[in-house]
């Protein structure tokens, strides 16, 4: 079930909270939860004994019970993560990665700019697990209030001792890739926020060289969740592949847009009806944002929101965008913006995902403005095998995910752009977000209301 | 212990030496670009695959050793 609470007076108790709200718990309508509130709400943050060589933390034992999963869109094992920093022999750095670049996206910047001391315990918690040395909060530069809310945290938290890990802020830019695990560390090394060639790995040689521990901010808010609470609480939600709860971002034609924190298997239309129902017909669901995959509306009344349950679909919940295409659009004119966006979004530096998504947003604009189908989806086919797998990141494998899926859905649209060129529709505003270009308005934007 | 051709494609700037060097495991794509045959590289093969990566203008091309474990 999708939790939305009528009104979302926080309750002064540090009991496990059993049901949802979790992470949203007691979420201030304006500004972020302070301290003493955040204190009061969830209890002090567990004391973490200091490892020592051949010992392995408690924390990675529960959170490998728990069965966390990273939150950024790979679906890792948090415990993994951890027990692999931990294995080396420097001591470790935590960067907890908010950047966010996904357009669709806005469950990071909500958890930085309305509680930011959950996530900075999840972070200065796994830091005391891994003996490590300093935490990074990395914030999207367009997120101004949650790189405000994360430094004002961090000053008040100079007095908690356990959780006292020194951390600071880093402003990354609102590129798309800049949010990439290898690109931030480069840029956290003083270079260029592009991705680098692996190996070394973030958990072999990350930031100055030290062994790095890059997750996403919502995993770091279960994280702390989890070290008070246990392994068994947090496994009192969600399926038994995918326990907890997660932020989702929904976005399209629904009453109130935005955040939301789900239990995993709980049905699409709960989540649909917590948002207030929907405003227009459905056309289909975009799910894991602009690296995902489209479902077919047919489907959406009994759809699951689990990986296991998405994977029939041949989709998966990523980083938690759910949007919504409304029955108003047209899904050629749509795929065709976004593919020439994420063309755009390459960090230019591998000659495959450079040409490569040039050339497939040039075959989906052929086919928006009426080219030949049967050659052009041809195109579309040997182009996505020809970029998928051959760059240092997995952009251009995103993106090939995102255009053939669309191809797949809407193969009765771009049938019938194939024939008869753009429609009606194609003229009529866009609906899928992408950030505002330079010195323009975006043509469609995402709300920030979260609900708790 | 057996070896397998990687290509840094950050690194790579189409040069296609490799493609003529070693043509058993290497094609160009219609950019330039070197399309990888990863399967385990035979003894006979090594000796021009070493020659290949030495050959390689921008060192982008890589003989990575077989991990035991797999």
């Amino acid at each position: 079930m999708s939790s939305c609470v009528e009104a979302p007076g926080p309750t002064l108790t540090a009991r496990p909270p059993e049901a949802l709200p979790r992470l949203l718990a007691g979420i201030p309508a304006h500004g972020a939860m302070g301290l003493a509130q955040h204190l009061a709400l969830h209890g002090e943050p567990p004391a973490q004994p200091t490892p020592r060589a051949r010992s392995e933390s408690p924390l990675i034992g529960q959170l490998e019970d728990a069965r966390l999963l990273g939150r950024g869109g790979g679906a890792f094992p948090t415990a993994h993560k951890l027990r692999a920093v931990a294995s080396a022999r420097r001591r470790a750095v935590v960067v907890i990665n908010a950047a966010e670049g996904e357009p669709a996206s806005r469950k990071d910047r909500t958890l930085m700019r309305s509680l930011p001391h959950l996530v900075l315990d999840g972070g200065q918690l796994a830091a005391a697990a891994l003996g490590g040395k300093e935490v990074i909060v990395c914030v999207c530069d367009s997120a101004r209030a949650g790189a405000r809310a994360a430094a004002e945290a961090i000053a008040e938290r100079r007095e908690l001792a356990d959780a006292s890990r020194p951390a600071r802020v880093a402003l990354v830019q609102g590129r798309y890739l800049a949010g990439q695990e290898s690109a931030l560390i480069s840029y956290l090394n003083g270079g260029a926020a592009r991705p680098t060639f692996t190996p070394p790995l973030p958990f072999e040689q990350g930031v100055g060289r030290r062994p790095t521990l890059v997750s996403n901010a919502e995993t770091f808010a279960h994280l702390a969740l989890i070290a008070r609470h246990g392994a068994d609480w947090f496994r009192l939600l969600g399926t038994p592949s995918q326990p907890g709860s997660a932020l989702v971002t929904l976005s399209g034609p629904v009453a109130r847009p935005g955040v939301y924190e789900i239990e995993y298997g709980a049905s699409l239309a709960s989540l649909i009806d917590a948002a207030g129902g929907a405003t227009n017909g459905v056309r289909a669901a975009l799910l894991g944002g602009y690296a995902g995959s489209w479902i077919a509306g047919d489907v959406l009344a009994t759809l699951t929101l689990s990986d296991e349950h998405l994977a029939g679909h041949g989709a998966a919940l990523g980083a938690g965008v759910v949007l919504l295409l409304s029955e108003d659009a047209c899904p050629v004119a749509e795929t065709a913006r976004v593919a020439t966006w994420l063309a755009a979004q390459s960090s230019g530096q591998c000659g495959p995902c450079v040409f490569g998504l040039e050339a497939l947003a040039a075959a989906v604009a052929t086919l928006a403005h009426g080219g030949a189908l049967p050659a052009a989806r041809q195109r579309l086919a040997r182009l996505g095998s020809l970029v998928r797998g051959r760059g240092a990141c997995a952009h251009p494998d995103g993106a090939v995910k995102f255009i053939l899926s669309a191809v797949e859905v809407f193969a009765a649209e771009f049938a019938d752009h194939a024939r008869h060129g753009s429609c009606e529709a194609c003229t009529r505003p866009a609906e899928l977000p992408l950030p505002a270009v330079a010195g323009r308005a975006a043509r469609a934007s995402l709300p920030e209301v979260v609900h708790s | 212990m057996s070896y397998r051709v990687r290509v840094n494609p950050i690194a790579c700037e189409a040069h296609g030496m490799c493609a003529e060097l070693l043509p058993e495991h290497i094609t160009l794509d219609e950019w330039g670009y070197p399309l990888i045959d990863a399967d385990p590289l035979t003894e006979e093969l090594l000796g021009n695959a070493r020659r290949a990566a030495q050959a390689c203008p921008t060192f982008a091309l890589l003989l990575q050793r077989e991990r035991a474990r797999d």
